[in-house]
């Protein structure tokens, strides 16, 4: 079984229940990605917290154009995903595909955390998922 | 700046055309425009257009005829039209030119747009991941606003259906049939609440308008409406836009709603003095919550309006009089040209079937696009 790689790298941290890695401004601000270049002088890389809650969602029914990398070859083995914002309290929302859920469990406000899952046959991605009960 | 006029509006059909270029439906909607103003193409003193798919417009002066005209290529995204029409209302409201032209065309391929990640200085992943989409951006945008502020799916449905039923009655639209709303409802989901027929499509067409100043519209005998005010404004800080991997927590300001604020200072009225609009409806939740942005309504209040048919041609305030971006379709570089041009028809009482009752005299038109940036123009009889 070949092993997948993350689809960037820095994007979050490594470690046992890994963060995504935002930037903290000098003015404070939390921003996402970390940004790259001359624009990331004077950030800060900062690891978000691993739990959100639900702030807007959405289901892609298409199989996108290029870019897009998902499994699958075209509209036929094409499997409509989620997706939506997860508010990070205090830091930022964040944009992230959606897993272990089906579009009518989903309601704005609801608990979110972080995983990281597998993405097609050579990647991994980052995702959220509705909170587990301890 | 002194008073300008546009004296003529020429139009290519929007939808698809296949054996004609996308410039070449500009180049149409340009000789439309002079007969309309009673102008030969030499008596243009200055062009401004462009498009985002189909080319320089400045290419055009092959077709037109070799004038030595100064033809300025504008490439501003959603706001290309926007912005080719603010220059040449500069140019010739700054006192340098009498006659001015502005111009916007396009011709797109098939379905949903396929966005670069680089060219919007944003990282690979975001794009291989699936979530650089704009058709999500609106979803995403009206799913939470639905729930915030009680709009029903039905709303969404009514929107469309209007649109498809102006589109019926208008020569210039793509889609020229009527879709009951059960269709519009039950047709197969694009992005969750959005279904097909929610949604605009990329495609083609052609805009062209003639501007004048005030003294050679009057020694023209033309027949002219006024442009009151034009506002181009890109995003404020913490503002949720098209393309944005992660947003701020602090709710920020929306273009749309500068630019509306600017406008309607700009040309010393208010919402409750505007009898035509057009409102830039990507897909039908669009169109609702620009409702609120541009100032017509509170937000919630949707619900009620559509329900009312307050929107309607023969409604309080008519929106999207001639089936909007929903019947005509999305060509970049003419979509808010199509506004503007569809104002001019109706403010001079050349709407045939879609004519706005009571002798419209103030026409509003609001364009919004990517990266987040808004444009509108208010015309006045």
């Amino acid at each position: 079984m070949s092993v997948l790689t993350p689809i960037a790298e820095d994007l979050w941290t490594n470690e046992a229940e890994p963060r995504l890695i935002g930037g903290k401004l000098s003015s404070g601000k939390i921003v996402f990605p970390m940004p790259a270049g001359d624009a990331a002088a004077d950030v800060e890389p900062w690891p978000l917290s691993r739990k959100g809650t639900l702030w807007s969602f959405t289901r892609q029914d298409f199989r996108p154009k290029a870019p897009y990398e998902g499994p699958g070859e075209s509209q036929h083995d094409f499997v409509p995903y989620l997706l939506g914002y997860v508010e990070i309290p205090g830091e930022v929302i964040v944009e992230s595909l959606i897993v272990d859920a089906k579009l009518e469990d989903l309601k704005l406000g609801m608990p979110m955390e972080l995983t990281i899952v597998p993405f097609n046959n050579q990647h991994t991605t980052f995702a959220f998922r509705p909170e587990r009960a301890a | 700046m002194s008073d300008v006029y546009i004296i003529g509006a020429g139009i290519h059909p929007f939808g698809r055309t296949d054996h004609r270029s996308g410039r070449d439906q500009g180049v149409y909607a340009v000789r439309q425009a002079l007969d309309d103003a009673g102008l030969e193409w030499s008596d243009i003193e200055c062009a401004y257009g462009g498009s985002a798919s189909s080319g320089a417009a400045d290419i055009m002066v092959n077709e037109l005829g070799l004038t030595g005209v100064p033809f300025i290529n504008v490439a501003n995204g959603c706001a290309t039209g926007g912005s080719s029409l603010a220059s040449a209302q500069y140019a010739v409201g700054s006192g340098a030119y009498d006659l001015a032209l502005a111009t916007g065309f396009d011709k797109h391929d098939r379905g949903a747009f396929n966005a670069d990640p680089k060219s919007y200085g944003l990282p690979e992943w975001y794009g291989q991941t699936g979530m650089m989409l704009t058709t999500q951006f609106f979803a995403l945008k009206i799913q939470r606003y639905m729930q915030l502020h009680g709009i029903s799916r039905r709303t969404l449905g009514l929107v469309a259906e209007k649109a498809f039923r102006n589109g019926a009655k208008t020569d210039h639209a793509w889609r020229r049939s009527e879709v009951d709303l059960d269709t519009i409802l039950n047709a197969p989901m694009i992005n969750d609440p959005l279904t097909k027929y929610m949604f605009c499509s990329p495609a083609e067409g052609g805009v062209a308008l003639i501007l004048a100043s005030e003294k050679k519209m009057r020694e023209l005998g033309a027949d002219g409406v006024k442009i009151a005010n034009i506002a181009v404004r890109t995003r404020p800080p913490n503002s949720f836009e098209v393309f944005q991997p992660a947003i701020s927590v602090e709710e920020g300001g929306k273009p749309t709603v500068l630019a509306s604020k600017a406008a309607f200072e700009g040309a010393g009225i208010g919402p409750e003095d505007v009898d035509v609009a057009q409102l830039q409806d990507t897909e039908s939740g669009a169109e609702i919550m620009h409702m609120a942005e541009n100032g017509f309504c509170k937000d919630g209040d949707q619900e009620q309006w559509l329900a009312e048919g307050r929107t309607e041609i023969t409604g309080k305030l008519p929106v999207n009089t001639d089936g909007g971006c929903l019947a005509c379709g999305e060509p970049i570089g003419a979509s808010g040209l199509r506004q503007i041009y569809e104002n001019v028809q109706q403010l001079r009482g050349r709407g045939g079937a879609r004519q706005v009752p009571g002798n419209p005299k103030v026409g509003y038109s609001h364009v919004y696009g990517a990266p987040g940036l808004a444009a509108v123009a208010i015309l006045q009889r």
